[in-house]
């Protein structure tokens, strides 16, 4: 392997926040494998070390308290409530296959009775599995997301464009931003319930509810980040700009976006991973079946794998709130420009 | 391998009569009560709170009887009473597990006004009143014992000497109940009343529910009754199952009662739909009304021969979700009190015999005296007003003409249901206090209380006037 084909490899995995494979590419590459080998134990080893003792200690602590639902579950236990969540998935989409097959029969009886008769597929009825309710979760965090993104930045650049305009929202910023998703909630829920009427709604209300109860506790990173990141614009860049005689617009589109991306992004991440936390609040509340909803549920039922599968439910959310930063870092990264590449 | 053949066999003989009754029903005009019914809706979306007593519902899903009706129905848990309440009215769900208070309460504009309605009464007893580890090592000094065992039933006046200690050490007695228009609450309030322990008027303008009380009751969701009490906020609760067996299973706390000894065969929850609902769609009304009759059956059917498999399909995470051996503990004729005091008691969840899915006037009735004579329905009312709500709530008329469509499709015998009933159950005197309740007479009724409202009495402030 080249050196140049290596620093590229090398550039790719940064950019996905791998580093920790850094070494290992330089090894192969041919650099001194005494030195990467100390640099991977660093990147590598020393975390992995870190969660095995994490692991022991749990599962030693777990051991010592004892709750009304048994013994906390250390994570043997938490393990094998995964696995049980992902066979009772399997189950699940079983169920789902039965249900349509009887639903054809069903329809091939009407159309044999009736070859004019109106036949209606309906969706399945069964719970929803584990992993359906990550992807409801998932869902419903984008589209807060996506909602506030929409609001946010363009309020964000007005603000950083227009002191004046700054300067009146400033306060509205500074009181709602500290307010709480359980606070919002209640709201939110009243005002969905009030206004969004209709017969055939395209969304369940608890998923209006939840998304929007994430907008408005998400909202506030990204705006802020995009006013700071516009209005810290080069002095020079506009200086030219005026120079150029550039219209309004292509002055925010060619000058002002581009560079204050890399802070706008900043936001973006910072307001994604609010709107990942609030939503497991809001879901619990607001009965939108995703993971809060899962939670809540397993502290009702109260069974002896309850604490199990809230453990479970716990790993999930943290790992892919991990993964969305991530992939927004990862966002950030491609778009950006930055003296690093 | 003879089970599947035996499936098979039930399934094909489905099949036949299935396509029998569609060629019919192509060849002429649908006859009445032949089959299918002509749904007006047929996805709908029904919401219960995760209590043994949900099981109809959950059988009518998994035994594939709402399906046979044609209906696509999605069970979905509920946070607690006042969330499932609020989403019947504005929609979001179309029919509710509900306490026998809810729809009376709702339609009175106790709580949030609305007109709700209920076509079937979903099950009889299956309450329980819990009080802690504390409360019961005082109490049971007091309690008569016979072979080493308290004797049961064991009334509130054993509580009492209780309470006076807690009065006296100036800490308030504080208990659970799950809504302030339960059953629960009524239940707790008759049992503490009965051993002269007074729980508190609700007025006009306090309802909170505490006025002059010596127990002061106060609401927790029913799943979070037993970490409640763990966690010392309430000395003891009155709830449904499973959640007197899990303080028993958990050790923090012992079953003093069940309702059933409070008053014999007393009826439960309901199953509530807005009157709206019910005028719009009649067909689809039926048809689910259908399905949970015959989810009944399937559940007291060979003398309770289902209740395991029912406790099993109840124990899954989407439905009750509790462990199988504390639902079993109850719901298999058996009753735990003191850890190691298991005691049969058949009766503690009926579901189907003695008419238990029939909703009677009379049961409206005594609820509503119930209402008066704490102060939720603040005047007095006259007989003839107590006999207008019930029947304005409770619906007959839609059981009967369901269960007639169950009998012509030859699911049910007709013996199963009481076909010349005026509504009123005949003079209940099975109460613990042994005092008679005469649904036709509700304001004889209530004077026959020591502690309650009574004629045109009202609290005004903490006192009660007239």
């Amino acid at each position: 392997m080249t050196a140049i084909t290596a620093n590229r490899v090398n550039n790719v995995l940064t950019l996905i926040g791998l580093t920790w494979f850094t070494p290992v590419i330089r090894m192969i590459s041919g650099e001194n494998p005494r030195q990467e080998l100390v640099q991977l134990w660093r990147l590598l080893g020393i975390p992995v070390v870190a969660f095995a003792v994490f692991l022991g200690l749990w599962s030693h602590l777990a051991q010592q308290v004892e709750t009304s639902l048994g013994k906390i579950p250390g994570p043997v236990g938490v393990y094998e409530e995964a696995v049980s969540l992902w066979e009772d998935h399997k189950i699940q989409r079983e169920k789902e296959a039965a249900f349509y097959e009887r639903q054809e029969r069903r329809h091939a009886k009407k159309l044999a009775a009736d070859p004019n008769a109106e036949v209606k597929w309906r969706t399945y009825t069964g719970k929803p599995s584990y992993v359906d309710q990550i992807f409801t979760s998932l869902k419903t965090v984008f589209m807060g997301f996506l909602i506030a993104t929409a609001f946010a930045v363009p309020i964000g650049i007005l603000c950083g464009l227009s002191p004046l305009f700054n300067a009146a929202m400033n306060p509205l910023i500074q009181i709602f931003k500290p307010v709480s998703p359980l606070a919002w909630l209640p709201i939110v829920t009243m005002v969905v319930s009030a206004v969004y009427v209709s017969n055939d709604p395209m969304f369940e209300k608890s998923f209006l509810n939840s998304a929007i109860t994430v907008t408005l506790c998400s909202l506030w990173p990204t705006l802020i980040n995009t006013s700071v990141g516009v209005a810290s614009i080069d002095r020079d860049l506009v200086n030219v700009g005026r120079v150029l005689k550039l219209n309004w617009m292509t002055k925010v589109t060619k000058m002002v976006l581009p560079s204050a991306l890399p802070l706008i992004f900043t936001g973006l991440r910072l307001s994604l991973g609010v709107g990942w936390m609030v939503l497991i609040a809001a879901e619990m509340l607001a009965q939108n079946p995703g993971l809060g909803k899962f939670v809540w549920d397993e502290f009702q039922n109260g069974s002896s794998h309850s604490l199990g599968k809230i453990m479970v439910a716990v790993f999930t959310i943290g790992i892919i709130g991990f993964l969305l930063d991530r992939v927004m870092q990862t966002l950030q990264g491609l778009l950006t420009f930055s003296d690093k590449r | 391998m003879k089970h599947t053949s035996k499936t098979k066999r039930s399934f094909l003989k489905t099949l036949t009569a299935a396509v029998v009754a569609v060629g019919l029903g192509g060849a002429t005009a649908m006859p009445a009560g032949a089959a299918e019914l002509e749904l007006e809706k047929e996805e709908l979306k029904f919401g219960f709170i995760k209590l043994t007593d949900m099981a109809p519902l959950a059988i009518a899903y998994e035994k594939g009887f709402f399906e046979d009706e044609g209906l696509f129905v999605t069970l979905e848990a509920q946070a607690n009473w006042k969330v499932l309440l609020d989403r019947v009215i504005d929609g979001q769900l179309d029919g509710a597990h509900m306490l026998a208070g809810q729809p009376l309460g709702a339609t009175i504009g106790f709580g949030t006004q609305a007109h709700i309605i209920t076509p079937f009464s979903m099950d009889l007893n299956g309450n329980g009143i819990t009080v802690s580890n504390e409360v019961w090592a005082k109490m049971k000094k007091h309690i008569p014992h016979q072979d080493g065992k308290p004797v049961h039933p064991i009334k509130a006046d054993y509580l009492k000497p209780v309470i006076a200690e807690y009065k006296a050490e100036g800490k308030p007695f504080k208990m659970g109940m799950v809504f302030p228009v339960s059953t629960h609450n009524y239940e707790l309030r008759y049992w503490l009343a009965a051993g002269d322990i007074h729980p508190g008027f609700y007025s006009k303008s306090d309802i909170s529910g505490q006025i002059k009380a010596d127990a002061l009751l106060s609401v927790t969701p029913p799943p979070q009754m037993p970490a409640t009490m763990e966690a010392g906020t309430i000395h003891g609760y009155c709830v449904g199952e499973p959640w007197n067996q899990q303080a028993v299973f958990k050790g923090i706390g012992v079953p003093v009662i069940t309702d059933y000894e409070i008053w014999k065969d007393n009826p439960e929850k309901v199953f509530g739909i807005t009157k709206e609902f019910a005028d719009k769609y009649p067909n689809t009304t039926l048809a689910m009304t259908k399905a949970m009759i015959r989810a009944a059956m399937w559940l007291d059917e060979n003398n309770d021969a289902n209740r395991k498999e029912a406790v099993k399909i109840l124990s899954r995470s989407e439905y009750v979700g509790a462990d199988y051996e504390v639902i079993a503990n109850s719901m298999t004729g058996t009753f735990e009190y003191e850890k190691g005091d298991k005691r049969p008691l058949k009766d503690f969840n009926v579901f189907f015999r003695y008419f238990a899915t029939y909703p009677y006037y009379s049961d409206a009735v005594w609820y509503l005296t119930q209402m008066r004579r704490w102060g939720q329905i603040p005047e007095g009312k006259s007989d003839g007003w107590y006999h207008d709500i019930a029947k304005k709530v409770y619906r007959p008329d839609i059981y009967l003409k369901a269960a007639k469509l169950l009998v012509d499709d030859g699911v049910a015998a007709k013996k199963d249901f009481p076909w010349d009933t005026d509504g009123f159950r005949a003079p209940q005197s099975e109460f613990i206090d042994g005092i008679t309740f005469d649904g036709k007479k509700p304001n004889d009724y209530l004077t026959k209380f020591s502690i309650g409202l009574k004629k045109n009495q009202v609290v005004v402030g903490a006192d009660v006037q007239g």
